[in-house]
């Protein structure tokens, strides 16, 4: 029984281009230029989803980006569905499907509309005041609430779809492409500047475009017409760029936009594949013009929000643009002058409206005299006091407003109609420029806020800076943009304009009914429903502050953002408590403007490119060999090397063992490497290590510990004295970026008279490190010329050496406690150095190793891995690393602070080992360590830093930081888990070849 | 997000910078002979200022040269910016 209100052919539809898509299961068709908005309501529908809260039936209310009601999921269980997308912006295109969202089992009859009935006993914050207590029911509530929140349902599968950034400079970006939009793009242009014109909808000329009435003339010629040929000569500007369907959503600081390009949302599923769905623009503009419009208001009575009820602009766009008649009986209720453009648009049509209700008494409005000429009936003085149809409106009942407009008075009249428009006036869009850090002002006369304060180089123009009418922008218009750009005239000066536009108004922000506020339903914010009754609730409750309100209610925070609403909310509230508008202030205005999707957000980087990562020279080889790996800052390091289907902990004994046993081989390349060079380079190691550098002769190598200037240790490595002015220090994986920045810092802002030159050469060079008791008969088979003997190359030195031509240095020195060489040599060698290594060791079963086994052995032997077994709270004698912090030295980077009143707590955390009474028993990893679990409250003395199974010692070992732990060696502790405890013994933190043997060996 | 004019390469998007905290704290040249106050005021202490605001940036992703920058943040306008070494701006 679906009628066809389509009206007359409108010049922006192509009545010859059928289009046939999906609502809720349903086909329907429309043309080429409908939106699924206007396609629904010349099917007449208007019922598209319920509301979130009480679930009350709701229809489309706009026809722009500012729709509460018509959300919809689009291709639902698909991997392009899409939830929450305004129907008044989707254009439609061959095989959409939409359907309805927050109903169930279907829009038509949804259980969750139990919630209307049950309205008086779910006010504001009702679920702050229910769900509070018992505080253990918590995780029962919590299965229903997260059940009933949210509206539409977001994607499972991976975006097929295709997303890009891209930046864009220009010297004048204006931003909407309405009327004054296109005056400034065109004088801006025309006057060389680089310009840049953006509007969120599909077509330009803003909502002057399908103004087709006698009464608002431009140079003698009907507004739209005049501007049509205003688009076409901007269309030919070179310095002029257009982008349609491209909706700014953030105004950050310095001119810098964000704005989404929406390519292919218009076009059938089958010819998006590899095409770029939506572009984020990251705009830097000189200047910026905001154009945005202006929002229309609706009016705040009770059950104001039935399907059928839209705002007058919206009325009128779908009869002037879509040529649909949204009902055959329609009723205008209005404040002011629109209700009646809109009255004489439908007149024009021949859609019929049955009567204008208008709050105002007389008023001397040329529109009014021309609607009343065409015998619409104009209640003067009335207001709407309820609605009825709960599906669809299907009458109104009015009565006469008292003098002071806080009463309804008289006797009721009922009006039946199948469509209501309703006119609150005009709120500007200043939500773009409020983001800019824009500061507004209340224009009392007009019920307004309006920017005042700029803080960037911008202005805004048009409806969004107050100028509503067409007289006012013309007077005001070019005056501004000549001002701005630096002109000496537009071509816009000394136009005849014709605006029969009266811009009186009679604004009640919460218009009065015969029923008292409590037994009715005035909603202000459509989406979340919250009604004129919550705010009044809250600020009874002792709420004051507009942004406590808007949480309380939850006005203004559905996927809208209360654009339509919020200025209600705050008018309630000012004449409730008796403040002044612009002393109320409004709630922040957050990006983005209308939702993005994550896509838009995240671009390119998905996959393989969300994060860039890093490989060694020798990755390859990794790769080949089966080796997991694990993420160490942006590097992807072999963590093991499973054999015929070890797990993790197999290999790592296996590997740990042939390490000890025989030789193990690990790609060390990822250590941060920083060559250092300069005259003053000894003091600047003395400067920066804990240590003493001065006396390091040139070939030796020193473990050194950096620390932050209050005192807790940074990073650690081995530094190298290549020369007499020449080191290369190593840093931790991690710590690389960092470290170099820090010394920079030091150098350039403490240091300046420091003759001291870092360069960063980690990608420079491979690091191939092979240790255990054969690894001087592998190594030196890889570098025969070298002598290897003890007195030549005792440990902790360096050589330079070649293998095949190919200089590399050679440093003995090592991470594991065994006799170890680290062979680093110009990165492309990195491989075919590490192939050699296998080939000559694999008599002495040589086995590659990753970071697990090379963070076991260090444990075996005590040694820390700074980030792990420390955080930014220990100090080098908290580590029991007192012998490396110089006692001598005048001053270096955190001596002082390792004797402030703090540091020298004898109780701080230290570091200490823990051997488990049962020596198979491996703790876990940040495991908390008590002393006494039958006093309550515990006292957490601590926690496990590093634990392993040790197959050398054959026992499980830990490092651990404990309170005075430095003093409890042999003491018992204990590590309660979830289902038992773990007594421990505190130990050192030292369990193997204390006396280095193994390392001099 | 803010433009940047580093003294070195002229202007950049700040996402090349990194901020370092305020201007002007000189690290003491004797931190031995302090008492813990004296070190605490140098170690911890720093202004949160609404409006004009002495401040280090880093070319991090650029030159990688430290200066200093004047702003306001109450508007996050930049008034200035200058050499290490060189005298803050007196207007």
């Amino acid at each position: 029984m679906t009628k066809n209100l389509r009206v007359k052919t409108s010049k922006f539809i192509d009545e010859t281009y059928k289009i046939s898509f999906k609502f809720n299961g349903k086909t329907y068709y429309g043309y080429k230029g409908d939106t699924l908005a206007s396609a629904l309501l010349a099917n007449d529908i208007h019922l598209v989803g319920r509301s979130f809260k009480y679930h009350r039936p709701r229809g489309i209310m706009t026809a722009g980006s500012e729709e509460p009601n018509a959300i919809v999921q689009l291709h639902n269980n698909t991997s392009r569905t899409e939830p929450n997308v305004r129907a008044t912006e989707i254009e439609i295109y061959e095989g959409l499907e939409a359907s309805s969202q927050n109903c169930w089992p279907s829009v038509n009859f949804d259980i969750g509309g139990i919630n209307n009935f049950l309205s008086p006993v779910l006010p504001a914050g009702f679920y702050y005041k229910t769900f509070m207590w018992p505080a253990s029911f918590w995780e029962k509530y919590e299965y229903f609430i997260r059940k009933s929140a949210g509206l539409g349902k977001s994607p499972i599968e991976p975006d097929p779809d295709i997303y890009e950034h891209k930046y864009i400079h220009c010297d004048v970006l204006i931003i909407g492409a309405g009327i004054a939009g296109i005056l400034a793009a065109k004088t801006a242009a025309k006057n060389g500047y680089k310009t840049l014109l953006v509007d969120e909808k599909p077509y330009l000329g803003g909502s002057t475009i399908y103004q087709n009435s006698e009464h608002f003339k431009i140079s003698n010629q009907i507004s739209s017409s005049w501007l049509e040929k205003e688009i076409n000569e901007i269309k030919k500007i070179k310095n002029l760029e257009i982008k349609i369907r491209t909706s700014v959503a953030a105004y950050h600081g310095y001119n810098f936009l964000l704005a989404r390009e929406n390519l292919t949302d218009h076009i059938p599923l089958e010819q998006r594949s590899n095409k770029i769905r939506h572009r984020l623009l990251k705009i830097r503009a000189k200047k910026v013009i905001t154009a945005t419009g202006s929002l229309e208001r609706p009016l705040i009575f009770d059950n104001n929000d039935r399907p059928g009820i839209l705002l007058c602009s919206a009325i009128e766009k779908y009869a002037n643009f879509y040529g649909v008649a949204c009902g055959e009986k329609n009723v205008l209720f209005t404040n002011n002058d629109s209700a009646y453009e809109t009255a004489i648009s439908l007149y024009q049509k021949g859609i019929n409206v049955e009567a204008i209700i208008d709050s105002r008494e007389e008023t001397d409005s040329k529109l009014i005299k021309e609607t009343e000429k065409n015998s619409i009936k104009v209640y003067k003085g009335y207001t709407v006091v309820d609605t009825y149809g709960y599906k669809r409106i299907n009458k109104v009942s009015i009565m006469q407003l008292s003098k002071d407009g806080q009463k309804a008075i008289g006797s009721k009249i009922s009006i039946s109609c199948d469509c209501l428009g309703i006119s609150g006036g005009w709120t500007p869009a200043v939500h773009l420029f409020t983001q800019s850090g824009g500061k507004l002002k209340f224009k009392d006369e007009d019920q307004v806020f309006i920017p005042n304060i700029y803080p960037s180089d911008q202005i805004s123009i048009g409806s969004c800076n107050g100028e509503f009418t067409l007289d006012e922008i013309f007077s005001t218009v070019p005056k501004t943009l000549k001002e701005f750009l630096n002109l000496k005239k537009t071509d816009y000066e000394d136009l005849e304009i014709k605006s029969s536009f009266n811009k009186s108004k009679r604004n009640i922000w919460l218009l009065p009914s015969e029923k008292i506020i409590g037994k009715t339903k005035p909603f202000v914010d459509y989406q979340n429903d919250a009604t004129a009754k919550d705010i009044k609730l809250a600020l009874r409750e002792g709420f004051r502050s507009i942004e406590h309100v808007k949480r309380y209610t939850t006005t203004g925070m559905g996927t809208d953002q209360g654009k339509l609403g919020n200025m209600h909310a705050l008018g309630i509230i000012s004449e409730t408590t008796g403040s002044k508008m612009g002393e109320l202030g409004t709630t922040t205005f957050r990006p983005p403007y209308t939702p993005l999707t994550f896509g838009t957000i995240v671009g390119r980087n998905v996959g393989e490119y969300f994060d860039v990562f890093r490989k060694t020279p020798i990755h390859e080889w990794h790769i080949e060999n089966k080796a997991e790996f694990e993420n160490v800052g942006q590097w992807k390091r072999p963590w093991y090397y499973p054999k015929n289907g070890e797990n993790m902990h197999d290999a790592v004994q296996r590997e740990s063992k042939a390490a000890r046993d025989s030789a193990g081989i690990l790609d060390a390349s990822t250590l941060g490497k920083i060559d250092i060079q300069g005259t003053d380079a000894s003091e600047f190691l003395n400067r920066v290590y804990t240590n003493s550098w001065s006396k390091l002769a040139i070939g030796k190598c020193r473990y050194g510990l950096m620390l932050n200037e209050d005192g807790m240790v940074y990073d650690d490595g081995v530094t190298t004295r290549l020369d007499e002015n020449h080191y290369i220090m190593t840093t931790t994986t991690g710590g690389a970026a960092t470290v170099l920045g820090k010394l920079e810092d030091y150098l350039q802002t403490e240091w300046p008279e420091l003759d001291v030159y870092l360069t960063s050469v980690t990608d420079h060079y491979a690091t191939v490190s092979v240790c255990g008791p054969n690894s001087k008969k592998i190594v030196s088979q890889v570098i025969p010329d070298l002598d290897f003997s003890d007195e030549n190359f005792p440990h902790m030195t360096f050589r330079n050496a070649k293998i095949s031509n190919i200089k590399c240095r050679v440093m003995r020195i090592s991470f594991t406690g065994e006799h170890s060489y680290e062979i680093n040599i110009q990165a492309n060698y990195g491989k075919s150095v590490w192939e050699k290594c296998m080939e000559v060791g694999k008599e002495f079963n040589i086995t590659p190793y990753g970071t697990e086994t090379m963070h076991l052995l260090r444990a075996e032997k005590g040694f820390i891995i700074v980030g792990q077994d420390t955080d930014a709270t220990m100090t080098p004698v908290d580590l029991q690393m007192d012998w490396i912090v110089s006692k001598k030295k005048y001053d270096f980077i955190g001596k002082r602070s390792l004797y402030r009143s703090d540091t020298i707590r004898e109780d701080r955390k230290q570091l200490v080992g823990l051997l488990t009474e049962n020596p198979n028993e491996v703790l876990e990893e940040g495991a908390q360590i008590v002393a006494d679990i039958k006093k309550t409250p515990i006292e957490m003395l601590g926690h496990v830093t590093s634990s392993y199974y040790s197959p050398n010692l054959k026992k499980s070992i830990a490092l651990g930081v404990v309170k005075s732990g430095k003093n409890m060696i042999g003491q018992k502790l204990v590590i309660p888990m979830k289902n038992k405890q773990i007594n421990v013994t505190v130990a050192d933190p030292v369990f193997l070849d204390k006396e280095n043997k193994r390392l001099n060996a | 997000m803010f433009v940047i004019n580093c003294p070195y390469c002229g202007e950049r998007e700040q996402s090349e910078f990194k901020a370092g905290g305020e201007a002007h704290i000189i690290r003491p040249k004797q931190p031995t002979e302090l008492s813990d106050d004296q070190w605490a005021e140098y170690l911890f202490m720093r202004k949160n200022i609404k409006g004009i605001q002495f401040e280090r940036w880093v070319h991090t992703h650029g030159c990688r040269k430290w200066f200093n920058v004047v702003r306001d943040t109450s508007n996050d306008v930049i008034k200035a910016v200058y050499k290490m070494g060189e005298k803050p701006p007196t207007k």
